[in-house]
């Protein structure tokens, strides 16, 4: 686009499509795609340049919604078509919208390799820590404990804790955010969207049918800001109603304090985003609500942005080795290809 | 070939010209002959063979090949299970398989003899590295006496030679250690079968050149030289035989021609069609047996603006493959059985949201893991029907090395004129098999013409999107319509980034037309009607099915994919023989060309050749009630010419 032209801004309406939206009243996925047809609006990008591709469940209906390019695809291999809608077409802007039954456990996989390759796709993986097109069984980020169809006196399978994976497969881009939170939503989307490179954005979102309330300690009003942490770059780790907890590290183990009581602020730990180790995000990563009564100190869920680094996308990398190729020994012609082997001619 | 047992060719004796020593050798003119070389896998046999294959066809031969290795990559050394042979067939004549039987068999040691041995003629040349015969080597070998001496070999023309030491005294001044030494005793036997077959050394010469031209590896270059000159002269100073054999050259079509193996056509097609037809490349695939060279090939060719993607598995590869063919790349997956098997769910989507899509299938054994490096036609019914639902696909199957090149490009047209998955069935025997190959010209190969979306198509449209239950939009002026359809069924292909187009595509059953959501049960019928009947209307841009041979006889020969050489030449035979036969080979398998049903009508046998339990025979019979008699063959091993020679005689009997 050229530097002088306006950039284009979308209504929600230029996103709508007229297709009924299936999902369950209540469901979380509508403030999502709410948010999403905002945080799209005031990007820049025209619509044409925008592509949805989405895998099998409740969360991969999104791109039937979305009056953008769109694919709706198989369970759980919606990063690789994504990427070969990158590597074909580098100008989209493409999002991979999943769920963590989707992303996390039939395509555990492909969202690992994805992430690891850094390819330039959003990864908004929608954890509702069950499977809801299937009708209500555990997932593999079910808490232990979740009473469902396949899981009768509740699930007892450790589960994935969906960022410290990310983290694990080396994401560039690692963040959390909640359906409920239209703003914090609407400004993790868009930074999302400005990263080069893979962008894994886990987002809580409700099922109303079948695991109803399972975020609420970090939704309802009266609870939430004692149990998340609302992560800034550059600032101090500071949460609960009255401001006046935080995190510090203590040796390697990471410890809920009182400022004022166990420390000054000074002590607490810093959030720093763009740290080149993971090490401080993954540490966060494990953070995980604990109701149990016998809980002392439980540690706040944290949201935001855990960790964004530059480092150079596959498609970068793959097309600058095609350039390089090109270069040093000049565009490929077929009739070149033909003889590069031992020729022979028969008169 | 040879003379004394004169199943091959006219012997003729020729002038002779003196030998280095002095000596006089008589020639013999031949007109084809069949070597293989044989040895542990770590013994550069397929190096060898390689390089006499190159040279044979500079010389003028028409040549074909057969390489066969281990499943092992390094099985323990001297053992039945790390044998790798290379056979060469190089005539004077037009030939189509790398021979049945051997004229003469190169072998390393005593594994190499015992697996090959059968293979070899009564009378054939038997050159044995005596160096190798050592009772360890024996015992490895499962012998329990000395073949070399134990009276076993006495019909055929020993030649003994003791390889291994003669290549380190050769290449003693070069200062290689003792290992890198011995790794020099391919040459030295590739040196002395020039030597019998009166060969240039240019061409191999050349090659070592060229590969060790690094100054540290001045060495190994100048032993390689001295190995190769020195197993030339030691045939020519020791005369090891009486005799040494010419074969001419090849009554060939003129032209520029190089030597090509099934895999290394496919990565040509593939670049060439894909270049010609304007559109980008992209081939994303898993490393499997034997379809990797695919990939490594087309990875080299990043200046061709080849983008190949080497993905996390065989699902992520028929993924990235599907999501480039969608964003307006041609996208093509390359693999063998066991990944067809994990790409099902994949392509089942690409029939569904109708996009371009091309699977290479190089077969091998199977079931399950099956045999890896050895060669069958078992994934035909799988291509045909191994998907849920009904999910009609193109099937394409190459029947030479060369030919699939052609076929390549053939599959590059049919997955983007019908938007549509293509197989293109290989099979490892044409894979690694070689075969001269004419260069085409540019100017005469076809160009494709690709036709991409680029305005709003809903003119003249008076559907309104929500008859039959459809979810979604309607029509009117001004939309697009990803499933409208042309005269014969192809729907357009947007590539996303193109404005005005915006429209979704999935694996639900859609409207045609609209594209919408739809779950009606007429919509459904009809849908999957129309994508079957998609399919057939291929047949009408192919060409007939041809008969070649004798059209009035009573038996036609029909085959398809890689035993068209072994087909060919035995219907030759038999017809040289004065026995009535035609021949068919059906390069399209899905849909078949239209006159296929008259073309069988007109026969009263119909024998079908195929390295499995009958899938061509199977499908034959089921589409035109043809009473198509199958030749069965499941070893892991191509037809030789002499089983379908018999199986035609007896049909005739
Ligand atoms: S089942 Fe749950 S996740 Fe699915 S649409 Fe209904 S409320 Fe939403």
């Amino acid at each position: 686009m050229a530097a002088s032209s306006p950039l284009p801004t979308l209504t929600t309406k230029d996103l709508t499509t007229d297709q009924d939206v299936r999902w369950c009243p209540g469901c979380g996925d509508y403030s999502i795609l709410a948010q999403m047809k905002k945080a799209l609006g005031t990007l820049g990008v025209p619509r044409e340049k925008i592509a949805f591709v989405s895998g099998i469940g409740c969360s991969s209906r999104f791109p039937y919604y979305m009056n953008t390019y769109g694919f709706h695809t198989i369970h759980g291999r919606a990063p690789t078509f994504a990427t070969g809608l990158r590597l074909a077409n580098p100008d989209l802007q493409v999002w991979v919208v999943t769920g963590d039954g989707d992303g996390l456990s039939i395509g555990g996989n492909h969202l690992v390799h994805a992430l690891r390759r850094n390819v330039d796709i959003k990864v908004l993986l929608f954890n509702n820590e069950i499977y809801g097109l299937t009708k209500g069984q555990y997932s593999p980020a079910s808490r232990i404990g979740t009473p469902s169809k396949t899981s009768p006196g509740g699930s007892f399978e450790t589960p994935v804790r969906p960022l410290s994976l990310a983290l694990a497969a080396e994401a560039t881009f690692v963040a959390r955010t909640i359906d409920v939170d239209p703003q914090h939503l609407v400004a993790i989307l868009q930074k999302a969207a400005a990263h080069k490179g893979s962008a894994f954005v886990e987002i809580y979102q409700n099922c109303k049918i079948f695991n109803d309330g399972v975020f609420e300690y970090a939704t309802e009003k009266s609870v939430k800001s004692d149990n998340v942490l609302y992560l800034e770059h550059g600032k101090p780790m500071v949460f609960g109603k009255d401001r006046n907890r935080g995190i510090r590290l203590n040796g390697l183990k990471p410890e809920v304090v009182t400022i004022g009581k166990d420390c000054q602020l000074d002590d607490l730990l810093t959030h720093d985003e763009v740290a080149e180790e993971p090490t401080l995000a993954y540490l966060l990563s494990r953070f995980a609500h604990d109701d149990s009564p016998t809980a002392v100190n439980p540690f706040p869920e944290p949201v935001g942005v855990f960790r964004t680094v530059r480092k150079p996308t596959y498609e970068e990398q793959l097309n600058s080795r095609v350039a390089e190729a090109i270069t040093k020994k000049g565009k490929g012609k077929i009739e070149d290809l033909f003889k590069a082997e031992d020729v022979w001619t028969v008169e | 070939m040879i003379s004394n047992n004169g199943t091959s060719g006219s012997a003729a004796p020729t002038a002779a010209p003196l030998g280095a020593n002095g000596h006089a050798h008589r020639f013999e003119e031949v007109e084809s002959v069949t070597i293989r070389f044989a040895g542990d896998s770590g013994d550069g046999m397929q190096l060898a063979g390689t390089q006499f294959t190159n040279t044979s066809a500079l010389a003028g031969n028409d040549v074909a090949t057969f390489p066969d290795f281990p499943a092992e990559i390094r099985a323990p050394a001297g053992t039945l299970a790390g044998v790798s042979g290379f056979q060469v067939h190089f005539a004077a004549t037009d030939i189509h398989t790398p021979g049945d039987d051997l004229d003469a068999l190169v072998a390393m040691n005593p594994a190499a003899l015992k697996t090959n041995l059968r293979d070899l003629k009564p009378g054939g040349i038997l050159i044995l590295n005596t160096d190798g015969f050592e009772s360890s080597d024996l015992k490895k070998a499962a012998y329990k006496t000395n073949p070399l001496d134990d009276g076993s070999l006495k019909g055929y023309k020993i030649i003994r030679v003791p390889v291994t030491k003669l290549t380190r005294e050769a290449v003693k001044e070069c200062g290689l250690t003792p290992r890198e030494q011995d790794r020099c005793k391919n040459f030295f036997a590739l040196g002395l079968v020039y030597w019998m077959y009166e060969r240039s050394l240019e061409t191999t010469l050349r090659w070592v050149r060229e590969k060790f031209k690094k100054p540290e590896q001045l060495p190994t270059m100048e032993a390689n030289t001295k190995s190769l000159k020195a197993g030339y002269n030691y045939g020519e100073t020791v005369e090891v035989m009486p005799v040494q054999y010419k074969v001419g050259k090849a009554k060939i079509a003129p032209g520029t021609y190089r030597k090509i193996t099934g895999n290394e056509a496919i990565v040509l097609g593939l670049v060439a069609a894909t270049q010609l037809a304007n559109k980008p490349l992209i081939y994303a695939s898993y490393p499997i047996t034997p379809a990797s060279s695919v990939l490594e090939g087309l990875a080299e060719l990043r200046r061709y603006g080849v983008k190949t993607f080497q993905a996390e598995d065989e699902i992520a590869a028929v993924g990235v493959a599907i999501g480039a063919s969608y964003g307006g790349a041609v996208g093509v997956t390359g693999t063998s059985g066991p990944g067809v098997c994990l790409k099902s769910e994949g392509i089942g989507l690409a029939v569904m949201t109708e996009l371009p899509l091309i699977i290479v299938d190089v077969q091998r054994g199977g079931p399950s893991t099956g045999l890896p490096t050895k060669t069958e036609q078992a994934d035909l019914l799988q291509a045909m029907f191994g998907r849920n639902g009904e999910c009609p696909v193109a099937i394409l199957a190459a029947q030479t090395p060369s030919d699939c090149f052609d076929i390549a490009f053939e599959a590059v047209r049919i997955a983007t004129r019908f938007m549509c998955p293509v197989f293109l069935l290989s099979d490892g025997y044409i894979a690694n098999g070689s075969e001269p190959w004419k260069i085409p010209v540019i100017a005469d190969l076809p160009r494709l013409e690709v036709k991409n979306a680029t305005q709003p198509n809903s003119d003249g449209w008076t559907g309104t999107g929500h008859e039959s239950g459809a979810e979604g939009e309607g029509g009117g002026a001004g939309k697009f319509l990803p499933y409208r359809r042309d005269e014969l069924l192809a729907r357009p292909w947007a590539i996303p980034g193109t404005p005005g187009l915006e429209h979704r595509i999935g694996g639900i059953e859609k409207q045609d037309v609209t594209g919408n959501v739809n779950y009606e049960p007429a919509n459904h019928e009809h849908m999957v009607k129309t994508r079957a009947q998609k399919i057939e209307n291929i047949a009408l841009t192919i060409p007939d099915l041809a008969i070649h041979g004798d059209a009035d006889a009573n038996l036609l020969v029909i085959g398809w994919g890689g035993t068209y050489g072994s087909i060919t030449t035995a219907v030759e035979r038999t017809r040289r023989r004065g026995l009535k036969v035609a021949q068919a080979h059906l390069r399209h398998l899905n849909p078949m060309p239209k006159n296929t049903g008259d073309v069988l009508k007109k026969f009263k046998k119909i024998l079908v050749p195929e390295l499995n339990s009958g899938q061509l025979s199977w499908l034959l019979r089921a589409k035109y009630l043809a009473p198509a008699e199958g030749l069965n063959k499941i070893q892991g091993r191509p037809f030789l010419v002499s089983e379908i020679e018999a199986a035609i005689e007896k049909a005739l009997a």
